[in-house]
């Protein structure tokens, strides 16, 4: 297990520990930096990822919130309008769906409506998706990027590695623009080489996880796992994957999954979400407008199934992509 | 009149009272050109009037400083006027005008004057009281004696995020005042129909913290209470319910047709229930105005809201190519 005192060049910490080392760095150097949330201070919040910062910074910066996510989301964008930088916890992603008027029709459009006058520098921390591909049931396992990134005037952020989860969150609570991180569950235990120091990662800046010419797979957060397996998988086969991982949904990097794309001629998008509406369509769409002439095959989507996420992990796992599915449809845009 | 806002006038100075007057004569000139502007055809998306209502602002605002903040409703303008916005810019945002306070992006309903504290109107009903915590949180961080307040009508009594920001604000001490506008109705549904709260005070004090009621008609009775409301936030001691029991005379937007309600029914509301008629006898019956001086008073607004309205219509559009500025902050 990696601890936040580890050190050295070869210093790894889990998604989790990164997300608190971002937290914990951003919080001393800017006193006005508060995390508010049900249970995040002793309890250390949902999922642990806030342990020990009580602790550090008191009820100051990690503050307990009553259950009134619509009304704290709505408290967070106050203070950010008047110099504090608030980083909301909801418990579970599902639950952003009490707080949505304040995000999408209050947060998301105060600096576009109110012509400049005010900024609205907060971050909501969502996490979504099932824990280990283990299901918690329909209210509590979904992936809903989609309604956020329908948004304009938001930032939609999900990091797929420990690397990136630190220095998207600290980028983010330093944006001067309500920011949505979303972090998957089934992350929080996975390492990575994590530097010690401050850094940011830009957001609406792609990254090619894994170079490669023949097929272009596009994943975000926890997909880009599945994409990497597939890509393991297929190497033997002498079948060299692109990765492309957005890690900022909105904005876009479209340049990079275009450059990609007129590169391999074929793409394959992945998304744990339902498929109906969601962020692979808007993908696929943007790639069919711009690069419709360098495609050799039809894009594939795969994607969560069109159903309420079921308990059981025999139904569950039918539901949420699998690194199967990613190989099968590889092989769809390769060989029809 | 209860003892203790009589007792309260007697604290205000003339100055202040007349500085009152002549805020409730602005607003009412400002509503009553929006209504012309609105019957012209050259308003439009909703532009609710506070005609009725003048006195709850004013007798708010006057304990109220510069570095204060304020969240408002879709019914407004009167408190944007009374905490200092410039009639101009405000006039220019009605009619979506470049030079207005938001550039002509927000219009009405979703104007915001943050050089005199509004963090903006907040037409959502009750979407503003969340903002304002948010505000005392700032402010309790930034350690000032700064306070809020929230503005919103019996209608947002209604919304859950009222009685969540009532019990967090306590629970966490902050420096809101909130104040419920009472006009009684809700678009057209009476909060008869509606509206639970009776006890103010006692629904307060069994949250723990301080309501009152007063009649919103009588700007001196509301200047009473907010006096205390401000004092007790600015020495930390926490949030104030204002429940101001009120008449709005224009329909829920102009051109609503009101068919909740009798014409003559709102005839002798205006009659009766005029908060500007009942400031300006209570002060010519303290000797504080007399004729001249209430005319004087008239001109100056009317003035004013010429010049707004001059301002407004010669001001440019935006342009229509800049409509993807201000998404995101730089």
């Amino acid at each position: 297990m990696s601890t936040l005192s580890e050190r050295g060049p070869d210093r790894k910490l889990s998604y989790m520990l990164a997300i608190r080392e971002a937290l914990q760095q951003e919080m001393r150097r800017d006193r006005m930096v508060v995390l508010l949330g049900e249970d995040v201070a002793r309890h250390g919040g949902g999922f642990g990822v806030s342990a020990e910062l009580w602790e550090e910074f008191g009820d100051r910066q990690v503050r307990n919130t009553p259950i009134s996510e619509n009304t704290v989301a709505g408290l967070a964008l106050g203070a950010s309008m008047t110099g504090v930088r608030p980083v909301v916890e909801f418990m579970f992603m599902d639950f952003s769906a009490l707080a949505m008027d304040q995000i999408c029709n209050e947060a998301a459009k105060v600096h576009y409506m109110y012509g400049g006058q005010a900024n609205a520098p907060l971050v909501f921390r969502c996490p979504q998706g099932g824990r280990s591909q283990k299901s918690a049931g329909a209210q509590h396992s979904q992936s809903l990027e989609a309604w956020y990134v329908h948004i304009p005037g938001l930032k939609v952020v999900y990091p797929a590695t420990p690397y990136d989860a630190k220095g998207l969150l600290i980028a983010a609570i330093r944006d001067p623009n309500p920011v949505v991180f979303i972090e998957h569950k089934a992350l929080y235990g996975v390492e990575g080489p994590v530097p010690e120091d401050e850094y940011t990662v830009p957001l609406g800046k792609a990254e090619i996880k894994r170079e490669g010419k023949h097929v272009t797979v596009v994943a975000a957060g926890h997909d880009v796992q599945l994409a990497l397996a597939a890509a393991d998988q297929l190497a033997g086969e002498q079948i060299e994957l692109e990765v492309i991982d957005p890690r900022t949904l909105r904005p876009l990097d479209e340049e990079c999954l275009f450059a990609s794309v007129r590169k391999t001629h074929r793409a394959v998008l992945v998304q744990e979400a339902c498929r109906t509406g969601g962020t692979a369509a808007e993908w696929g769409m943007r790639i069919l407008e711009t690069c419709f002439d360098w495609l050799d095959a039809p894009i594939e989507r795969v994607c969560g199934a069109d159903v309420p996420t079921p308990y059981a992990d025999s139904l569950a796992s039918k539901v949420w992509p699998q690194p199967a599915d990613v190989v099968a449809a590889v092989r769809k845009v390769l060989y029809g | 009149m209860s003892a203790s806002a009589e007792e309260s006038c007697m604290h205000l100075d003339r100055e202040q009272l007349r500085l009152m007057l002549r805020q409730m004569y602005e607003i009412r000139a400002f509503e009553e050109a929006a209504g012309k502007l609105y019957k012209r055809g050259m308003l439009k998306g909703g532009v609710h009037a506070c005609i009725g209502q003048e006195a709850i602002p004013v007798g708010v605002s006057l304990h109220l400083r510069l570095d204060d903040y304020i969240t408002s409703t879709h019914r407004g303008h009167g408190h944007h006027i009374a905490k200092g916005a410039d009639v101009k810019r405000l006039m220019a945002e009605l009619m979506g005008k470049e030079t207005g306070y938001c550039k002509g992006r927000g219009g009405s309903m979703h104007v915001a004057a943050f050089d005199v504290g509004s963090l903006g109107a907040f037409p959502i009903v009750a979407a503003g009281v969340p903002s304002a915590l948010g505000a005392a949180l700032s402010f309790q961080m930034r350690g000032t004696d700064q306070v809020v307040v929230a503005y919103f009508g019996d209608g947002a009594l209604g919304q859950g995020t009222i009685y969540e920001a009532f019990n967090l604000a306590v629970v966490w001490k902050l420096p809101v005042v909130f104040v419920c506008e009472n006009n009684r109705l809700a678009v057209s549904t009476s909060s008869l129909q509606t509206v639970a709260l009776q006890d103010v005070s006692g629904f307060a004090a069994s949250l723990g913290f301080v309501g009152v009621r007063v009649n919103g008609q009588d700007a001196i009775e509301v200047s009473s209470a907010a006096e205390g409301a401000v004092q007790r936030a600015r020495s930390g001691d926490g949030p104030t319910l204002i429940y101001a029991d009120t008449f709005r005379f224009e329909g829920h937007y102009f051109g609503e047709p009101e068919v909740y309600r009798k014409r003559e029914d709102v005839v002798r509301l205006r009659q009766e229930q005029d908060p500007i008629a009942i400031f300006s006898s209570r002060l010519r019956r303290e000797g504080l105005l007399d004729d001249a001086g209430e005319l004087e008073m008239q001109e100056a607004a009317r003035v004013a809201i010429e010049s707004a309205l001059e301002f407004a219509q010669q001001s440019p559009d935006p342009k229509p190519q800049d409509y993807g500025e201000y998404v995101y902050a730089e």
